[in-house]
């Protein structure tokens, strides 16, 4: 299971890297959109990688699920989903005034 | 527990969704609203800052959930100086805009309310997580601020700063994401107990996690090599937009000296003094780098947002020295720097309306419709940001080339400074000649400043002459707050308790 978080993430990783590299505004907005995913996978496996382990505390419960990183992703999802989609809007909005994609609002010479 | 120490973020957040509630009234209320609930949190400030002058730590457990389980604000004496430059500074921008810049976009004063509650926020939080929450909170009204009035500068500006501090973002998680794999705790109190006893093999981890913090705080600090979206954003941006920003590259200067003295300070062990190797060189490159940009801005606002790099550069530079003397003066010069580039963006933005169509851009154009009083006022500023006597600037300065003397590093200290100072001096004064000296007589635009616009800026700019006047009080209050940020011990104290913190000396341990 390890093998496979550390896999995933390090793809997404390297996606998000080549997309932002890209100097288009949407991939940069779906390389940031990536980076995002692998690292509220990364929070997710700070609290150690189990399974069966319990999330609520009950008797017989033989270990438990660290809750933390659970709360820590749910608030990273949430402000990187706000974030993105304030930057979508931006991205449309910045074509709009520079009649272009480019990061730079200039395609510099051609 | 005090309750007041959560006013600073509930007031502005509840301000600004009750101008959202209401902005069917008219702009009128809105602009009430803003105004008093601004006033307001100068006034809590005040009071907090008092409070704070015992020195003990007070702290706010938000829900009621014990540290280190919940979040607490924690209130020392540096995070009520911050409060309440913030809210200072605010409160003149806010005045600013009420000439009318308010109403170039929608929802100017409900994003700068969300924006100071996330500042303060940042300033009073004591839990690494809480203080990314704050970061985005104030991040993302800091977004929609500096694109208000729209147009295709702030558009491309815009997209570089938001994209660069989501980047930023993603870092910050990593490292979050990273300490709390390692010690199981984000509170930073209870971290600074943990990192003194990590076992070795985390040691690497840890220390690599704490970097990536510095690389995230520098780039909102705008240290180098991070700083190279500040002089384009903070010039897009509108005057008052853009002086309420001066204080956000402090948010990542409290930020280092939160983590590098507290978690990483001198109780950390193995991993203390980490930032040391790193921050004073840091600080001079980006210093003398910005002295090259304030010397070659051929625009008033460019060459003002480049001194707010050469401040960011002083300031780490000073906290790189990590004596309590220089500390001290580092506060100082933080609080000086602040109020007057956040006065100069202001003044520049007065001068450039008056300019018409070539605006602050450092070309022959209209005479100013009010020469005296404008010219008097920029002389005033630049004598401040240089740092000639008798102003603030000057003290500031000297009380950081003071600290220095007995640095090793104290050639390359003293050279550095002074020489970018120099550059100022040059800059601003070839500036002062282009703008009032080498105009066009015949032409003048007849625009001239609403007296609120005048207010604001003689107020941020008074700050000067007042620190320099009540300098011996503020230094002593600098001073108090510098050797209470070198005693991290009886921050663990105040937040967890002696018992937990006396762990940390490996005197007892009781669990």
């Amino acid at each position: 299971m390890e093998i496979l978080i550390s896999t995933a993430i390090g793809f997404l990783v390297a996606c998000g890297i080549y997309l932002m590299l890209r100097a288009r505004t949407m991939d940069v907005v779906i390389g940031l959109t990536m980076l995002s995913y692998a690292v509220n996978l990364f929070l997710f496996a700070s609290g150690r990688l189990v399974s069966n382990a319990a999330a609520l505390i009950s008797p017989d419960a033989a270990a438990y699920a660290d809750p933390l990183p659970q709360a820590l992703v749910l608030t990273a999802i949430v402000i990187g989903f706000g974030m993105t989609a304030f930057l979508v809007v931006l991205a449309i909005r910045a074509f709009g005034d520079l009649g272009n994609d480019h990061v730079d609002g200039e395609t510099g010479k051609k | 527990m005090n309750h007041w120490l959560i006013m600073p973020v509930l007031l502005p957040m509840v301000a600004a969704i009750l101008m959202l509630l209401t902005a069917r009234l008219g702009r009128a209320v809105e602009r009430t609203v803003s105004l008093l609930a601004m006033l307001g949190l100068v006034l809590i400030s005040v009071a907090l800052l008092k409070s704070s002058l015992q020195g003990d730590y007070q702290v706010y457990a938000v829900g009621n959930w014990v540290a280190p389980f919940g979040i607490v604000l924690v209130l020392d004496r540096l995070s009520a100086l911050l409060v309440l430059l913030t809210s200072v500074l605010a409160l003149f921008s806010l005045l600013y805009a009420c000439n009318g810049q308010d109403r170039d976009g929608r929802h100017f004063h409900v994003l700068f309310h969300m924006q100071l509650m996330g500042l303060n926020g940042a300033f009073l939080t004591g839990d690494l997580f809480n203080l990314f929450v704050f970061f985005e909170i104030l991040l993302i009204a800091s977004y929609g601020l500096l694109l208000h009035g729209g147009g295709p500068l702030r558009s491309r500006a815009g997209l570089h700063y938001v994209i660069l501090n989501l980047a930023g973002s993603v870092l910050f998680l990593v490292a979050v994401g990273t300490i709390y794999g390692m010690l199981g705790t984000l509170n930073m109190a209870d971290l600074a107990v943990k990192v003194g006893q990590a076992e070795p093999e985390q040691l690497r981890l840890i220390h690599v996690s704490a970097l990536l913090l510095m690389v995230v705080f520098g780039l909102k600090a705008a240290l180098l090599p991070l700083y190279f979206w500040l002089p384009s954003a903070y010039s897009a941006a509108s005057a008052p937009v853009a002086a309420l920003f001066a204080i956000m590259t402090k948010v990542g200067i409290y930020s280092i000296i939160r983590m590098f003295m507290l978690v990483f300070g001198i109780e950390a062990g193995v991993l203390s003094n980490l930032a040391q190797p790193w921050l004073l060189p840091l600080g001079l490159v980006t210093l003398s780098l910005g002295a090259f940009g304030v010397l070659a801005s051929r625009c008033l606002r460019q060459q003002v947002a480049y001194l707010v790099v050469v401040s960011v550069g002083t300031l780490i530079a000073g906290v790189g020295l990590l004596t309590v003397e220089s500390m001290a003066a580092s506060l100082y010069y933080l609080l000086h720097s602040t109020l007057i580039t956040g006065g100069l963006f202001l003044l520049a933005d007065v001068i450039a309306r008056q300019r018409g169509d070539v605006g602050s851009h450092l070309r022959v154009g209209p005479t100013v419709t009010q020469p005296l009083l404008l010219s008097t006022m920029f002389f005033i500023a630049a004598l401040a940001v240089v740092g000639l006597p008798p102003l603030s600037g000057f003290i500031g300065k000297l009380l950081l080339l003071q600290a220095a003397i007995q640095a090793p590093s104290m050639a390359w200290f003293w050279s550095v400074i002074l020489i970018a100072s120099f550059f100022a001096l040059i800059a601003l004064s070839r500036t002062g000649s282009a703008l009032f000296l080498k105009t066009d007589d015949e032409a003048t635009t007849g625009i001239r400043a609403e007296p609120v616009s005048l207010i604001a800026v003689v107020a941020l700019l008074l700050a000067s002459p007042l620190l320099a006047l009540y300098g011996d009080a503020v230094s002593d209050f600098t001073t108090a707050t510098a050797e209470q940020l070198m005693q991290p011990m009886h921050y663990i104290e105040g937040v967890l308790g002696t018992q937990k913190a006396s762990a940390v000396t490996g005197t007892e341990v009781g669990q």
